[in-house]
Order: C-alpha cells, then sequence, then structure tokens
C-alpha cells in the first residue's frame, strides 16, 4: 500500500526524523492561509499524488509570496499530472503539501527496503541526492552504499558510520545521521514499511539534515495490525476495480489490452497474459481468482472485469486440480446468465471431472466456447477479440 | 530415490482441525502419505478422522511419533509462531502452505532458520510431492505420475499445468517442489536444483520462475557450473508492468531488477531450454531431454 508524501512526513516525524514545515491542502484559499503560517518565502507548492517523477512534470514550484502559493495552487489543483510512473492517463492532482522553502548545502539519498537474497532489510545511502536512485545504480553503482541489518541486533550506530564515510560525508554529521537513521529503521519495524524512501534528504546551510522528500510503501500482507496506516489509504489513487476486487479477496491489475483474463493461480495467471500476447493480442487485466473459486467469487471476477470498456472478449483459465471443473463450468454460467453477458468467452477448464465441465459449457446455449489447453484458448479468445473490436 | 520426502517421511499436520488444514489432512491421507500426527493448541487428545493423534505443540508431537516432517496450514497472523515452534522442536522438514505472512515475519523465520539445520519450503506454495510415495501440500495428487523428472516451481498452478502435460506425455516425475510465491522463502531454486543433480533418480528438470528477485539468475549461475542434468524453464511475467505485485507478494518488478526478460536471457545463456509458452512445458522438456546436458 502507498501513501502521500505528507503522509509520510507526518509518520516519520512522530518517529523523529526531522521535516520542513508544511501543511496540506486542498483548495488555493488554505494554500494561501497555510504559507502564511509558515512564515517568511520561499515556499514550495508540492502536488501529491502516488507516483514519483512529480518535480520533472511541473508538480513542485518554488515561489516567492503567499500570493503565487494562491496562484500556483489554483493551477496545480485538478490537472492531471503525467510522470513516468503515472503512465500516459495520469493522475489528478487532488491534494497539495504546502512547506517551507530551505537552504540546501547538499542532497543525498537515503533508503530502507528489504533485500531478498539476503533476508534482511538493508539501510542503502548515496551521494546522489535527488536522482532516481534506480538510475544510480544502473550508471555508478560504485556511489550506492548499504549496510544490512541483522533483525536480532537491530540497525547499530557503526552501520551508519559505514554509510556516512563512505559517501565521504564529515565526523560531524555522524550524530545527526545516527540518529535519523535509527527512528527511520524503527518506523519502518513500527509499520511494517516495505520500502521508506529520502530523497533527497538534505545537508542544509546551517548544517542539519532534512527530509525533503519522503515515500513510504507497507507490506500489505501485515495492515491487519495497523489500523493507523490502514487509515491513511486514498483510494482516490487506485484504479475502482482494483479496490472492488479487493473487497472480494481478488487479486486483480487494470492494464491497457482488450482481452480480459479470469486465472487461478498468479503464476498461472501471468503466464496467460503472456501467452494472449504472444499470439498478437493484448491483456486488460492480472486476475487471479485464488484457490477456493466458488461460482460467487466466479461472478464477481467476471463483473469486475466486464466494467473495463475496453474488453473485448474474456478468457478464462481454471486449473480446476482438486477442485472440480462442473463446478466450476456451473459458476461460469451463472456469472454469464446473471450478467448478461455480451462479450464472447473462451473457457479452459483442467482437473477432475473435466469432460461434464466442458460439455456443460458447450450446451449452456450462452457465448461459451471451450478450449482444449492454453495455447487452444488463447488463439480463439485473441481471435474473437479481434473480430468485436 | 527422490529428494526431500519418500514413502517412509513422517508427517505432522500444524492446523489439522482448521478448514484447509482438515480438508488437505484428508486428502494426504487418501494419497497415502504417512500423517503420524496433528497440532492444534487446546485439542490435543482428540483423534483426526478416528485415527491421527493430535496434539498441543509440536514438541509434543514429535517426541510421541517421531515426525521428521511437518506442513502448516496455520493463517498467516499466526504463522511465523508455528514456523518458528516446528524449528525449535527441529523438524527436518518445514512445508509452509500458509499465504499472506507478513514480509517482517519471515524476515525473522529467516534469521532463526540460519542457525538451524531444518529445511524450510514455502512459504505461499502448494509443497512437495513425491509421486507414489508421499504428498505434502495442497497439489491434486492424481495429476501425478512416478517416474524420474523433478520440477521446481514458484507457483502453483502453472506447477499443476506443467505436471499435467508431462504426465499426459507419459513422463512420471521423480519429486514437484513448489518453492512459492513470498519474496522472503526458505528453500531456492538453486537449493532444489542442487538435490535434483545429487538425486540418481532425477534425470532431467523442468524450472519454472516468475518476475521479482533474482533468485532464477543465481540458479542459472549454478546449472552453468555445476549441472549434469537437462534443465527445461519457463518464466511467467513477460508481459507484467513495473511496480505492480502480480498477485504472488514477491512477483514484482522493482528497484531495476525482476523482469521476465532477464530470467529469460540467464536460463538461455546457462543451456536451459525455454519454453515459448505455457502449453510447451512438456514437449520442450522432451526437447531438452533429447539434446542431452
Amino acid at each position: 500500500m502507498k501513501i502521500h508524501e505528507y503522509q509520510a512526513k507526518e509518520l516519520l516525524k512522530r518517529f523523529g526524523v526531522p521535516t520542513p514545515s508544511g501543511k496540506m491542502v486542498t483548495s488555493a484559499e488554505d494554500a494561501m492561509e497555510a504559507a502564511k503560517g509558515l512564515g517568511n518565502p520561499p515556499y514550495v507548492v508540492k502536488a501529491q499524488i502516488h507516483a514519483g517523477g512529480r518535480g520533472k512534470a511541473g508538480g513542485v514550484k518554488v515561489v516567492q509570496s503567499v500570493e503565487e502559493v494562491k496562484q500556483k495552487a489554483s493551477e496545480m489543483l485538478g490537472m492531471i499530472l503525467r510522470t513516468h510512473q503515472t503512465g500516459p492517463e495520469g493522475q489528478e492532482v487532488r491534494r497539495l503539501l504546502i512547506e517551507e522553502g530551505v537552504q540546501i548545502e547538499k542532497e543525498l539519498y537515503m533508503g530502507l527496503v528489504l533485500d531478498r537474497a539476503k533476508k534482511r532489510v538493508v539501510l542503502m545511502a548515496s551521494s546522489e541526492g535527488g536522482m532516481d536512485i534506480e538510475e544510480v545504480a544502473a550508471k555508478s553503482p560504485e556511489k550506492i552504499h548499504k549496510v544490512a541489518i541483522d533483525p536480532v541486533a537491530g540497525l547499530q550506530a557503526y552501520q551508519v558510520r559505514q554509510l556516512i564515510f563512505g559517501m565521504g560525508l564529515p565526523a560531524t554529521l555522524v550524530g545527526k545521521a545516527t540518529k535519523m537513521c535509527m527512528a527511520l529503521y524503527k518506523a519502518y519495524l513500527a509499520t511494517d514499511a516495505s520500502i521508506v524512501e529520502i530523497n533527497p534528504l538534505i545537508i542544509t546551510k546551517g548544517g542539519d539534515l532534512l527530509a525533503l522528500d519522503a515515500k513510504m510503501n507497507f507490506d500489505d500482507n501485515a495492515l491487519f495490525r495497523h489500523d493507523d496506516v490502514n487509515a491513511l489509504r486514498d483510494l482516490d489513487e487506485e484504479d475502482p476495480k482494483e479496490i472492488e476486487a479487493k473487497k472480494y479477496d481478488l487479486s486483480y491489475i487494470a492494464l491497457d489490452g482488450s482481452v480480459g483474463c479470469m486465472v487461478n493461480g498468479a503464476g498461472l495467471a501471468m503466464a496467460t497474459m503472456d501467452i494472449i500476447k504472444s499470439c498478437g493480442g493484448s491483456p486488460a487485466n492480472f486476475l487471479d481468482v485464488g484457490g477456493g473459486a466458488d461460482a460467487e467469487k466466479v461472478a464477481a471476477a467476471f463483473s469486475i472485469i466486464l466494467q473495463d470498456p475496453a474488453v473485448k472478449a474474456v478468457l478464462v483459465n481454471i486449473f480446476g486440480g482438486i477442485m472440480k471443473c462442473d463446478v466450476i463450468a456451473e459458476g461460469v454460467i451463472t456469472a454469464a446468465k446473471q450478467l448478461h453477458l455480451k462479450v464472447p468467452v473462451v473457457v479452459r477448464l483442467e482437473g477432475t471431472n473435466v469432460e461434464i465441465g466442458k460439455k456443460m459449457l458447450n450446451e449452456s446455449g450462452l457465448a461459451l466456447t471451450s478450449a482444449d489447453d492454453m495455447l487452444d484458448a488463447a488463439q480463439k479468445v485473441v481471435q474473437l477479440a479481434a473480430q468485436a473490436g | 530415490m527422490s529428494i526431500y520426502v519418500n514413502k517412509d517421511t513422517k508427517v505432522l499436520v500444524q492446523g489439522i482441525t482448521g478448514g484447509a488444514g482438515s480438508f488437505h489432512a484428508k486428502q494426504m491421507l487418501d494419497y497415502g502419505t504417512r500423517i503420524v500426527g496433528g497440532v492444534t493448541p487446546g485439542k490435543g487428545g482428540m483423534r483426526f478422522e478416528d485415527k491421527v493423534p493430535v496434539y498441543d505443540t509440536v514438541a509434543q508431537a514429535k517426541d510421541a511419533t517421531g515426525a521428521n516432517a511437518t506442513v502448516i496450514y496455520v493463517p498467516a497472523k499466526f504463522c511465523a509462531d508455528a514456523i518458528l515452534e516446528a524449528l525449535d522442536a527441529e523438524i527436518e522438514l518445514i512445508v509452509v502452505i500458509t499465504e499472506g505472512i507478513p514480509v517482517l515475519d519471515m524476515v525473522n523465520v529467516a534469521r532463526v532458520l540460519e542457525t538451524s539445520k531444518s529445511r524450510i519450503i514455502g512459504p505461499n506454495c502448494p509443497g512437495v510431492i513425491t509421486p507414489g510415495a508421499c504428498k505434502i501440500g495442497i497439489m491434486p495428487g492424481h495429476i501425478h505420475k512416478e517416474g524420474r523428472i523433478g520440477v521446481v516451481s514458484r507457483s502453483g498452478t502453472l506447477t499443476y499445468e506443467a505436471v499435467g502435460q508431462l504426465t499426459a506425455l507419459g513422463i512420471g516425475q521423480s519429486t514437484c517442489v513448489g518453492i512459492g510465491g513470498d519474496p522472503v522463502n526458505g528453500t531456492k531454486f538453486i537449493d532444489v536444483l542442487e538435490a535434483f543433480n545429487a538425486d540418481p533418480d532425477t534425470d532431467g528438470v523442468i524450472m519454472i520462475g516468475e518476475i521479482g528477485g533474482s533468485d532464477e539468475e543465481v540458479a542459472c549461475d549454478y546449472i552453468k557450473r555445476e549441472m549434469k542434468k537437462p534443465v527445461a524453464g519457463f518464466v511467467a511475467g513477460v508481459t507484467a508492468p513495473p511496480g505492480k505485485r502480480m498477485g504472488h507478494a514477491g512477483a514484482i518488478i522493482s528497484g531495476g531488477s525482476g523482469a521476465a526478460s532477464d530470467k529469460i536471457a540467464a536460463m538461455e545463456a546457462a543451456g536451459v531450454l525455454v519454453a515459448p509458452n505455457p502449453s510447451a512445458l512438456g514437449t520442450t522438456l522432451q526437447k531438452a531431454m533429447a539434446k542431452g546436458r
């Protein structure tokens, strides 16, 4: 789960991470009032969306008066921001963070993330602050310094020193950096974060450390024990179909193709998207109905897939295994009838009672085509989608 | 022979009285797996299906039954605790089916595992099966066939797809291992490949990867250096967009790594024959076997 920059800053501040003064607003009037409360200019107006690359896209402006804050705020609110992370459709700006401007001496990068191979959380730092860290990793990997944290011992002061001296920074920063990194790690653990990124972390003209930007994502699997984090969810930033899918415990991700997919199992669902593509089609979504796909879940999955107007045909690919194919077929038929299905559907079933299941589909009188294997199914559905499109 | 499990493996079921645990315990018993006991705190003394004794703790269950494996169906919230209990009881093989365990819980489990002799398979996996001998997990037993091909995969249903195709072609399996779809897991591709390489009753391997992490690349280094047996491969997620979790917690392209194209390139460089699509898993294995290593 993602949250906004202003939320991440508020959260990190509670753990002792120094952040600039600022306020989240949703109107130009409030933006001006917020700026007045911050004292002297300059001020920074920052668009709050769940995507990086806002600066380059025009979502961050530094201004010199409260009137300008109001003007920039009214321009930004409601605008569609397109960054490399939002995709071409962009994301509407509904919230702004109005912040005090600060004097920057140097920009750094500091982040906490899981290292899958080490099975440890790692603290990462780089002297190349403000840049996309992936770009730094690709161009000058020697400028990224990492320490792996033992979950029993926790982050140690010497590890922070390794990073500070590794970046060639003066010893005078060690005390402040250690305090800040300890706070970051504490926040990471306490909230079951999956990533904490301070980019840039700045050294001010006065020699202080300040989190100028902050990004936090959280482990969806751990949200059950963090009501406070859950409360930060901004549904405006999520695809409504993905929100609907979560209610039914379905894993759904919207894509931009024309072939809807309903599959059991994440790996098989990805492989189904891939085979549609290799047959010349384009998947409209990823959808894993999970192991216990009953008639109700199948119906919910269908209705979510069909909310996407780009869907011209649907492929149902279920490897039943222990589940019986006739039960799945019944679910598909019931759902197709309930929803007055208008698009063609190709069904590929495998597992126990597969012959009975196929017979039921073929005799249902609905626009259901049964397929023998995944390749056959993909070819059929791509052809049907092309005819419909 | 086979790897990890055989007809002598004595299995406990943690969470045997729960919904998933009881359903799959029954399925495993029907398959012929030696289920010697179950564990549900507070239900000690009862019998599952009138025959399998249930214990309050894993330690009690191990003492009473001599179990050397356990399979865990405990809900995600409590699962790390169940795994740590099994580690503490020094159960040799711990198979974790549960999906949705918080990552930081698994970071702690992995830390304890470093000082343990036990093996964890999973979490978020279908389990491990040696056809005709021992099924531990949730996979449909009937699609398997005794034989000499090893299967290792991060995905459940995609494993069934591979096994189904092999069986339809008349090719049996030595052992099939689902290593699970989570970012932090106990057994990795390289571990299973080493085991298959050393197993005299495995002649070739199908390896099914997916986006996220770099375990496939690490395993391909091993294959290039050490593998004596033909390997057929597949990687799911060529069309997956970066930054999105594709169902599995571990299936995400992030930080510039984990793309399917990198994994496929690593496989090809290691001499793995890569299936062009998931319908060709069985036939690609046939080709790999004909070609040899």
